[in-house]
């Protein structure tokens, strides 16, 4: 993984000095709430419902061992013994004192990490692909360029006071695992027909109260300019996004206003004269410097190995390993979605206890997902059994990875300040519903997204069913959305009908599987079923008799 | 209100005129609206005229009449809007400007730094920021990522 | 009732008799509008001073939160029981 060298080691440095200082002049009153919010933002603090949250980067969503027990550690010294993993490649402390935040990122940085740009209307933390490096069909390591966006976007001059976030993404497989046309931008590290290396850009997605799917603005960047056309497009949207309504500042509306030629116009023209100045312009030398701490690590030469089968083990291996590029390994999937659990959150003694197997099981590394679980990226198979045992002890060998019972689930009003209705109630409700392992696996393939309002921090436009909590007169409802997918075959769930009551969700969610496995057609996926029939059968078995009645 | 002029305090020889103003003798400040009403006007006043952008006025509006002009005045209405951050730096490159480059406005010291970067070399301090604190805010962060107007080595550079 | 959190350390308040106090059960009920209003325009002392941030007023009946946010906000999370202000009683 990537390593500072003095340079990066200082500017993190620098920038948490930078920070306390601020939070200095806030506590002595030299800055208001209204100006300081911005800046704390800037550095990934928010004010909750019950305090602050911290929300730390995870850069590309690689983590080493010193880093997890670094975030135990202030898990337990400045927390409340545990942390949330997002759907940003992000982990989240819900309880830290505005007074020792800067202690808390001084600490930080003792192991490279940070909380720069993962808030606050600026070029967020940049997220990638979580089996990157591992995965058979990638083209390259996304990583690296990853990072060479992290760069560049930090502290960035001209953008960091932007009409509203922006968020970036990176893959390089066929297979998105990064919800990468939901992002402002997109990169999608391609090869053209003459087999050189280059970028298809994306701009215009995003969730929140109107959802977009990107689209493509440039089929093909070369190397050495991504960043001059990042920066172009960056301007485009600082000089003209909207800046009247927070709703409608996002580079999605003017993306979608301007529509894709105009969009493309306005970008190459910025990105003629900022190739021309040259000095954005990547050398081969910085790619080769920061490729070379991707280098694939040391793989054994392995014997073919098959997959452990039967029992525990075996549920576990079916649906949370992945095949892996090299002979005799494979990918694991932790899942942070016990039956009945938080998604997403890990104790202290969780984080301590992956920190002490990383180098045993998995050369040093773990990932994290941007469903909300983690990733061991280089697991030896015959290690499977072991690995298991282990994992078991920490409670973290739910066999679930993919199913149903593996959703999405932003804080909701548990935590947040901007909730209308709880959201993590909602999916404890429907993973214990649908524990049933056999059960399960019978559904197959079946994501389910839920969001407490409609900033859409739980992705439910893209769930293959979304749940969107709505409030009626200070009732919690849930709105039920079908057929939005985060993935290559990316598409916008369509909502329902009216909304359920907090207790009656869960069996609506209940009576749509029912119909999907009535319904579908051998081998379909929930998500093809309803491509292929559309809303009208799903709507009428999940209002049945009560149609009239359930609003 | 102290006028920082690159890097030191400086005396402003302007005088900002509103709208509706009758013009003073001198150099003048004025918005983007008056310059183009009374242009000719002002050009032939054989004084220096600087003209004042409001955040959703690109300087491109000024056209051809840059090189004539010795200031540009953006005005930052809220802090947390940076399209004059852009602006900025679209007059040092693309429009080439070399005149006075100056900040007026809601903006604080927390954004100063960032606002050398991009190209301002004056700046009329907000009550908040004190000559000393201007000084400050340029070493907080000694390193850079991104190449900018200002000519600063980048971390990249500095890796060679 | 009236609540904020304190700039400090973020802790959720409540308003009782002109300061704060940490628990919504020692907090004042405001019968009246005016009152609560007063009150209000007492709590933004606070903000200029840079003690808490945010006050707003809620609306209880028989001494209990009316919306959800609120009686999750004076308990602390209704997924972990053993967090928040439900945790030290
Ligand atoms: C608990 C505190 C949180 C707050 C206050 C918050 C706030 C917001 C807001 C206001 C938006 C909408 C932005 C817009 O449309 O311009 C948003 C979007 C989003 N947030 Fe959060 N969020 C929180 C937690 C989370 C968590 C825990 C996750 C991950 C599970 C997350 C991931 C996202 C994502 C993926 C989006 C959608 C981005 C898009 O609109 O394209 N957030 N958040
Ligand atoms: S979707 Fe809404 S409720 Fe959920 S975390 Fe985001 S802002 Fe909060």
């Amino acid at each position: 993984m990537y390593r500072y060298d003095e340079f990066d080691a200082r500017f993190v440095a620098e920038r948490t000095e930078q920070f306390r200082f601020q939070v200095e002049r806030r506590l002595k009153g030299e800055l208001s709430e209204d100006q300081f919010k911005p800046f704390r933002l800037m550095n990934g603090l928010y004010l909750q419902l019950h305090a602050y949250m911290l929300r730390i980067a995870v850069p590309y969503g690689t983590l080493s061992a010193p880093q997890l027990r670094m975030l135990a550690h202030i898990a337990r010294k400045y927390d409340r013994g545990y942390g949330h993993f997002t759907t940003r490649q992000n982990l989240q402390f819900n309880w830290p004192k505005l007074k020792d935040v800067p202690d808390i990122l001084a600490e930080l940085a003792t192991v490279e990490m940070h909380a720069i740009q993962t808030s606050g209307n600026c070029v967020r933390n940049v997220t990638s692909d979580h089996f990157a490096g591992a995965d058979a069909e990638e083209v390259e390591d996304p990583r690296p360029v990853a990072e060479l966006i992290r760069q560049w976007s930090s502290l960035h001059p001209e953008f960091s006071f932007l009409g509203r976030k922006f968020k970036i993404a990176v893959t390089a497989s066929g297979h998105d695992r990064t919800a990468l046309r939901y992002h402002d931008a997109g990169v999608e590290i391609v090869k053209n027909s003459d087999g050189r290396v280059g970028y298809r850009i994306y701009v215009g997605g995003g969730m929140g109260r109107t959802p977009y799917l990107s689209y493509v603005v440039a089929e093909f960047i070369e190397k050495p300019d991504l960043l001059a056309y990042l920066e172009a497009i960056l301007r485009v949207f600082n000089e003209s996004g909207r800046r009247d309504n927070i709703y409608k500042a996002r580079i999605k509306i003017l993306a979608h206003t301007l529509g894709v030629t105009a969009m493309r116009d306005r970008i190459e023209r910025e990105f003629a004269e900022i190739k021309a100045a040259g000095t954005l312009e990547v050398p081969e030398k910085e790619c080769a410097r920061i490729e070379a701490y991707f280098a694939p690590p040391a793989f054994a030469d392995l014997p073919e190995t098959a997959l452990p089968t039967g029992g525990a083990l075996g549920d576990w291996v079916t649906s949370n390993t992945h095949p892996h590029r090299v002979r005799g390994y494979t990918i694991v999937t932790i899942s942070l979605k016990p039956i009945g659990g938080v998604p997403g959150d890990a104790s202290h003694e969780q984080l301590d206890g992956l920190a002490a197997l990383l180098d045993d099981f998995s050369l040093g590394e773990l990932r994290v997902s941007h469903e909300q679980n983690l990733v061991l990226p280089h697991v030896r198979i015959k290690d499977l059994p072991a690995l298991h045992e282990r994992l078991t002890a920490l409670g973290l060998a739910t066999p679930n990875a993919g199913l149903i019972t593996d959703l999405i689930c932003c804080p909701g009003l548990d935590y947040c300040d901007l909730a209308n209705a709880r959201s993590i109630t909602i999916a404890q409700e429907i993973s214990k519903r649908f524990a049933d392992g056999a059960r399960q696996h019978e559904i197959g393939d079946l994501k389910i997204k839920i969001s407490g309002c409609v900033n859409a921090c739980g992705h439910h436009h893209a769930g293959h069913i979304g749940i969107l909590g709505v409030d009626k007169k200070g009732v919690e409802y849930y709105q039920l959305l079908i057929g939005g997918s985060a993935a290559e075959d990316a598409s916008i769930g369509e909502i329902l009908g009216p909304g359920f009551g907090e207790h009656e969700i869960a069996d609506a969610v209940e009576r749509v599987v029912d119909a999907y496995l009535k319904l579908r057609q051998p081998g379909e996926r929930f998500l093809e079923t309803s491509r292929r029939l559309g809303l009208e059968p799903f709507r009428t078995a999940a209002y049945g008799e009560q149609r009239d009645g359930a609003d | 209100m102290a006028l920082i002029k690159n890097g030191t305090v400086a005396s402003d020889p302007y005088t900002d005129v509103a709208d509706d103003a009758v013009l003073p003798a001198g150099p003048v400040i004025v918005s983007l609206q008056r310059f183009r009403a009374e242009r000719d006007g002002l050009l032939a006043r054989n004084t220096p005229v600087g003209v004042r952008l409001a955040p959703d006025q690109s300087p491109e509006a000024l056209g051809g009449d840059l090189d004539r002009l010795p200031l540009v005045v953006l005005e930052f209405a809220k802090f947390r809007d940076g399209r004059p951050l852009s602006w900025a730096r679209l007059l040092r490159t693309r429009l080439k400007f070399t005149g006075e480059i100056r900040a007026t406005g809601d903006f604080l010291y927390d954004q100063i730094a960032f606002m050398v970067r991009v190209g301002f070399d004056a700046f009329e301090l907000p009550a908040s920021v004190t000559p000393a604190l201007f000084q400050r805010a340029l070493g907080e962060m000694t390193l850079v990522y991104q190449p900018s107007t200002d000519g600063k080595k980048t971390i990249r550079e500095l890796r060679d | 009732m009236l609540t904020a959190n304190r700039l400090i350390d973020g802790t959720v308040l409540y308003w009782r008799g002109g300061g704060w106090v940490e628990t919504l059960g020692e907090a004042d009920v405001f019968a009246e509008p005016q009152t609560a209003d007063a009150a209000l325009a007492a709590a933004k002392d606070f903000v200029t001073r840079n003690v808490v941030v945010n006050p707003y007023l809620f609306e209880v009946k028989d001494g209990r939160p009316v919306a959800e946010r609120e009686i999750i906000r004076a308990a602390g999370p209704s997924v972990r029981r053993d967090l928040g202000k439900q945790a030290d009683v």
